[in-house]
């Protein structure tokens, strides 16, 4: 405590009392926002694109934990995602996801479990000038896979994404206000992200799909963007389109964050126009 | 008289939409006041921070203030000049990591909020100073 008694006199007292309450160690250090949402496979990201972010606040030295729920109601479908995701030294990152896919009006659904693994490779999303880079696989696994083998796809059990990608930060870039950009490839065989199974009669091999996500902070801590998918459509009995949505998320602080969307699903499994609501909630125990 | 009136309108008009009214992020601040008041509030802030202030026992905090004051006039374009030691030579020897910097720049904010600076402007002024991380951490 002696080394505060340098300081101007009026900030020693408080100074003192922070000193004993505060916790020992930095933990949460990176700034808010920067964890992303979750997406809907259980990586850190916009709310359908992975991005080159790592889940959390853990900075150099420091780790992260949290869980995750979303989700998505269209006419024909609901789909519900649970998960955890960890990351370290803002450098790696694991997550679990189970997705539950519900045909309504019908009994039963389908379920997809998803581990994911993501690495930076380079950058820093604020602070360099070129791009924060992040390399990731997603596997994914059928729990039953009657409904994929029926519509035609080639595996019925499991599949593996690989990603590529870049996320950057343009600092005030909109008139003081600060834009993000991300831009994502993968190498996927999945239909309508694995839940119909992998590969197809149409198409069985990985194709390369962008993806892309742009955001602006309307102010500390609330975002506004819209994000593009494109995806495989390798099943004849079923055209598959491209997932869009455009979303508000809110991070109070750096323990939660919940985001808003308007999705447009496309075409899923043979119902045309699929759009609704999105709703996600990301709470980090550290 | 009345054309006179309206020359004059539109010349003060030509001239709004020139430099002369201009206004740097330096104005946006509220000028020496607004940035000392921000820079009063950063030291402030950096005083509650038990994680920051250890940095800062042998500092001589009349110069930091004064030449923060400087730095931040300088980076916002305003009539100053940084009259301080390089950040390298400042900030060497301290292995500051990225989490500690992310922590100053966040102690920043919150002075800035308490001074009532818009977003905007915050932002404006972090886009100015974050070229200088590779100058800070790390030495
Ligand atoms: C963009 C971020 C930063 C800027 C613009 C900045 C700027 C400055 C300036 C202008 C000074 C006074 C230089 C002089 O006396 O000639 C200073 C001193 C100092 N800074 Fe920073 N700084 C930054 C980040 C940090 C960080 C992250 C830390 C530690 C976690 C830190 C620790 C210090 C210390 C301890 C001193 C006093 C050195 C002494 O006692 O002589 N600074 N800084």
């Amino acid at each position: 405590m002696a080394t505060y008694l340098n300081w101007k006199k009026k900030t020693v007292l408080p100074a003192v009392v922070a000193g004993l309450v505060s916790l020992p160690a930095l933990a949460d250090s990176r700034l808010l926002a920067t964890s992303g949402v979750t997406q809907v496979e259980g990586s850190a990201g916009g709310g359908l694109v992975p991005w080159a972010v790592m889940s959390g606040y853990a900075d150099e030295g420091e780790w992260s934990a949290g869980v995750f729920h979303t989700v998505t109601d269209v006419q024909d479908y609901r789909l519900t995602v649970d998960g955890a995701s960890y990351s370290r030294d803002n450098r790696f990152e694991i997550s679990a996801a189970q997705q539950r896919f519900e045909i309504k009006g019908l009994a039963g659904d389908i379920r997809q479990e998803i581990y994911g693994a993501k690495v930076r490779v380079l950058g820093d999303l604020i602070y360099d000038a070129a791009p924060q880079v992040a390399a990731g696989i997603q596997y994914k696994r059928l729990l039953d896979g009657d409904i994929a083998s029926l519509v035609g796809a080639e595996n019925d059990s499991s599949g593996v994404d690989i990603y590529v990608s870049a996320t950057k930060v343009h600092l005030a870039a909109l008139g003081g206000y600060h834009l993000l950009w991300n831009a994502t490839l993968r190498a996927t065989k999945a239909n309508q992200m694995g839940l119909l199974g992998y590969g197809g009669d149409d198409n069985n091999s990985y194709e390369l799909m962008p993806e892309v996500s742009a955001l602006v902070l309307l102010r500390e801590g609330v975002a506004v963007g819209a994000e593009y998918r494109s995806k495989p459509d390798n099943l004849s009995a079923f055209s598959e389109d491209g997932y869009a949505d455009v979303f508000i998320a809110w991070f109070p602080n750096k323990q939660v964050n919940l985001t808003f969307a308007y999705a447009d699903l496309g075409s899923v499994a043979g119902s045309e126009d699929q759009n609704g609501l999105y709703a996600s909630l990301t709470a980090y125990f550290r | 008289m009345k054309k006179v009136t309206r020359t004059l309108l539109v010349s003060a008009c030509l001239l709004g939409a020139g430099p002369a009214m201009a206004t740097t992020l330096y104005d946006d601040l509220g000028g020496k006041e607004g940035i000392a008041v921000v820079v009063d509030g950063f030291i402030n802030e950096i005083s509650y921070d038990q994680n920051i202030v250890k940095f800062f026992a042998q500092t001589d905090i009349k110069r930091l203030r004064e030449k923060l004051e400087e730095q931040l006039c300088m980076v916002s374009d305003g009539p100053c000049e940084y009259t301080g030691d390089s950040m390298e030579d400042v900030h060497a020897g301290m292995q500051i990591t990225t989490g500690e910097f992310n922590r100053v720049v966040e102690l920043l904010q919150n002075a800035m909020n308490q001074a009532g600076v818009a977003y905007p402007v915050q932002n404006r002024l972090i886009k100015r100073l974050a070229p200088m991380r590779p100058e800070i951490i790390h030495r």
